[in-house]
């Protein structure tokens, strides 16, 4: 497991999560920010693996079985509101559900 | 059987407290009642206490009932003082309120608001009870300031009338006035003489304090301006007049025969005080005599007959007034005495013809009503004779004291008092005249009932007979110099007993046969600005509008807008301001929250980096 360097893993990682967090900020649909969202905790889970290959520890994972079960979890509850969203107002538009301004 | 002493007043606050807690939609047939059967039967537990009292050593009962504060060494308890005095006040409040309960429930009888009448009139005799017998100063305060309260929720008790509710707010703020220097007076005693205790307070100002010193000086002269709030004198006398807004039984309890006396009352009970102060002894005596002459000529001039009444107590406290002033005590107590019985008559009497007459005041649209209201003409006259102290009358004895004691400290005082009582003549029996005689002009159809005709009959019995009364005061007032006034008969007595009866002629003259022409006299080019000036009051309204009401409007508009407010309602601006900024923030938009959300990590991150 030596033949990639630790630099090019993270710096995939750190794409990963950058055009995941894009995604989040951009998209207005809202089956897309999910998406988005389980791309960025995947470039998460992507850097604990690089970094337990690199220190030879199981730790690494171990975070992200963690990661991999609050995925799970957190699409679980999403997909849940999203669903309500759509039958409550008829479109995924996360900038028209915004009936809760101060 | 001086135990029963503290169910005196207790008994009629049961009774206030019954009458408030009823339902007040639909006036239970019970409440006259309760109210006048409470008064009732703690006018009985009086004449109990009275009989054991006179016929025993007369010596004082002090009842203790409790402490009010003991903290370390200040202790301040309190309990009831009965002597000869609060005796005498005990019989006024309970007998001669009892009679005027039982008239209201005849009086009222039609009225809605019957039961908070009574438990108001309850609360009032409560009141006045506590505060004659209240041995230290502090629990006379509580009646003090109870009665004013009586006094204002009765004066506006027709309270849909905003004219009354007028009249209640201005005698509870010209009382209240007085109340303020009270309440002043009682601070330095206590800082000086740390007690209350009104009899262990006498002793030691007598032991502690030199004669004419500034103490008792001002001591004093504070307590008179809380005696003169409460009595109605100069210069604080312009509430009783508008008081007369109150039902008239309320007049004739509150305005007559009782709250208003209080003053004399104060003053007689710390007369040891005014002895040591003889410039304020000497004011009052000034005061009075200033007052009586004044009300007098206001009473002559009035066309409303409770306001002729009204001036006429006015006058009548004034020359209680005077009596305290020359140091004969016992007499002013004496003219209390008799001035609630004739005056509570009149005002009973004046009632019952502004009951037939379906509550019209003005004297000059009555007229005849000799024929056909016997009770209320023959009370009336016997009313105003004993007021302008025709001779044999209980006002006659009294009078003829006051004015003899008043002879001996100053001759000046006692011709101006002479005046007083010739005025006093003139208007009370051009009240008769104008009412009793002359045409007929309406048709009486109400009858009186016995509840309103038995205590008229009472009260001309004790306005009569009253002055043969012995008050045993002697016990607790210092003689006059010259104690054989009584059987000097002189020119000074041969006018003081004319005084009235030349009055009485006058009346006759003017308004009986009509000798003189009143109009003629009214309407005289010379004579009618004094007139108009007389029926103002002595204009004293108008002059406390200009020196203070004005002044103090002129003040409050300067600062309408409340410049300390200001700064707070700066506050509250800015804080809105920032929470106006804070929730513009709150889009409801999810991307933005993320963004901020960012924006944010990447901050805390960028200053962790760099720091």
């Amino acid at each position: 497991m030596s033949g990639i360097p630790m630099e090019f893993g993270l710096l995939l990682s750190a794409v990963l999560f950058v055009i995941g967090l894009v995604g989040v900020l951009v998209r207005r649909n809202l089956i897309m920010i999910l998406m988005s969202l389980e791309v960025m905790l995947n470039a998460t889970g992507l850097a604990f693996i690089v970094a337990g290959s690199r220190w030879g520890q199981a730790d690494g994972q171990i975070m992200f079985l963690l990661i991999l079960t609050l995925a799970a979890a957190e699409v679980g509850v999403g997909l849940g509101l999203v669903l309500q969203v759509f039958h409550r107002f008829h479109t995924l538009d996360a900038d028209s559900v915004n009936e809760m301004q101060g | 059987m001086l135990e029963l002493l503290v169910w005196v007043p207790l008994i009629p606050f049961l009774g206030f407290l019954i009458l408030v807690l009823t339902p007040q939609k639909n006036s239970p047939a019970f409440a006259p009642w309760i109210g006048a059967g409470s008064v009732g039967v703690s006018g009985l537990l009086v004449a109990i206490i009275g009989y054991q009292f006179l016929h025993g050593t007369m010596q004082p009962y002090h009842a203790m009932l409790g402490s009010w504060l003991a903290i370390d060494d200040l202790a301040i308890p309190y309990g009831f003082y009965l002597d000869a005095l609060s005796l005498t006040m005990l019989f006024v409040v309970t007998g001669v309120g009892f009679l005027i309960h039982v008239y209201s429930a005849g009086f009222m009888a039609d009225d809605p608001g019957v039961t908070r009448f009574f438990a108001y009139m309850n609360l009032f005799v409560a009141a006045m009870l506590v505060l004659v017998l209240a041995d230290n100063l502090l629990l006379l305060y509580l009646g003090w300031e109870g009665v004013g309260l009586g006094s204002y929720l009765l004066i506006g008790f027709w309270y849909e009338d905003a004219n009354n509710g007028y009249a209640a707010r201005k005698a509870f703020v010209i009382t209240r006035i007085g109340d303020t220097a009270m309440a002043i007076g009682l601070f330095l005693l206590f800082t000086h003489l740390h007690t209350l205790d009104i009899q262990e307070l006498m002793l030691r100002v007598t032991r502690q304090w030199p004669v004419g010193s500034w103490l008792p000086i001002t001591a004093a002269a504070l307590l008179l301006g809380s005696a003169a709030g409460k009595s109605a004198q100069l210069p604080l006398q312009t509430w009783l007049p508008d008081a007369m807004a109150g039902p008239t039984p309320v007049s004739a309890l509150i305005h007559a025969a009782t709250m208003v006396t209080a003053g004399v009352y104060l003053i007689a009970r710390t007369h040891s005080l005014f002895i040591l102060a003889p410039p304020i002894q000497f004011g009052v005596a000034i005061i009075g005599t200033l007052t009586l002459l004044m009300a007098g000529c206001a009473a002559l001039a009035q066309t409303d007959i409770k306001r002729i009444l009204a001036y006429s107590t006015i006058s009548q406290i004034g020359y209680m007034f005077l009596a305290l002033g020359v140091g004969a005590w016992s007499s002013a107590i004496f003219h209390l005495l008799t001035h609630a019985f004739f005056k509570a008559l009149l005002f009973l009497a004046a009632g019952a013809v502004i009951f037939c007459f379906h509550h019209e005041h003005n004297i000059f649209k009555m007229g005849g009503l000799r024929k056909t209201m016997p009770i209320a003409f023959w009370s009336f006259m016997i009313g105003s004779a004993a007021l302008s102290a025709l001779p044999f009358t209980a006002g006659f004895y009294s009078k003829h004291e006051i004015l003899l004691a008043t002879f001996q400290v100053s001759p000046v005082l006692w011709m101006a008092g002479c005046l007083g009582a010739l005025i006093t003549g003139i208007y009370s029996f051009r009240l008769v005249f104008v009412v009793f005689f002359g045409a007929q002009s309406h048709k009486i159809e109400t009858k009186l009932g016995w509840q309103m005709s038995i205590p008229l009959g009472v009260l001309s019995i004790l306005a009569v007979f009253g002055g043969m009364l012995q008050i045993p005061l002697a016990s607790i007032f210092p003689a006059l110099l010259n104690t054989d006034i009584q059987q000097s008969f002189n020119a000074v007595s041969v006018i003081t007993v004319a005084a009235p009866v030349i009055g009485l002629l006058i009346a006759v003259l003017f308004y009986l046969t009509g000798s003189f022409s009143v109009q003629q006299f009214a309407n005289h080019s010379l004579l009618k600005p004094i007139r108009l000036f007389f029926l103002s009051g002595w204009a004293i309204d108008a002059l406390y509008d200009y020196l203070f009401i004005r002044p103090f409007k002129a003040i409050t508009s300067l600062n309408k807008n409340d410049v300390i407010d200001g700064v707070y309602a700066c506050i509250a601006e800015f804080s809105q301001n920032l929470h106006r900024v804070a929730s513009a923030s709150q889009t409801g938009r999810v991307r933005w929250y993320a963004s901020s959300m960012v924006l944010g990590t990447v901050v805390i991150i960028a200053i962790g980096l760099l720091s």
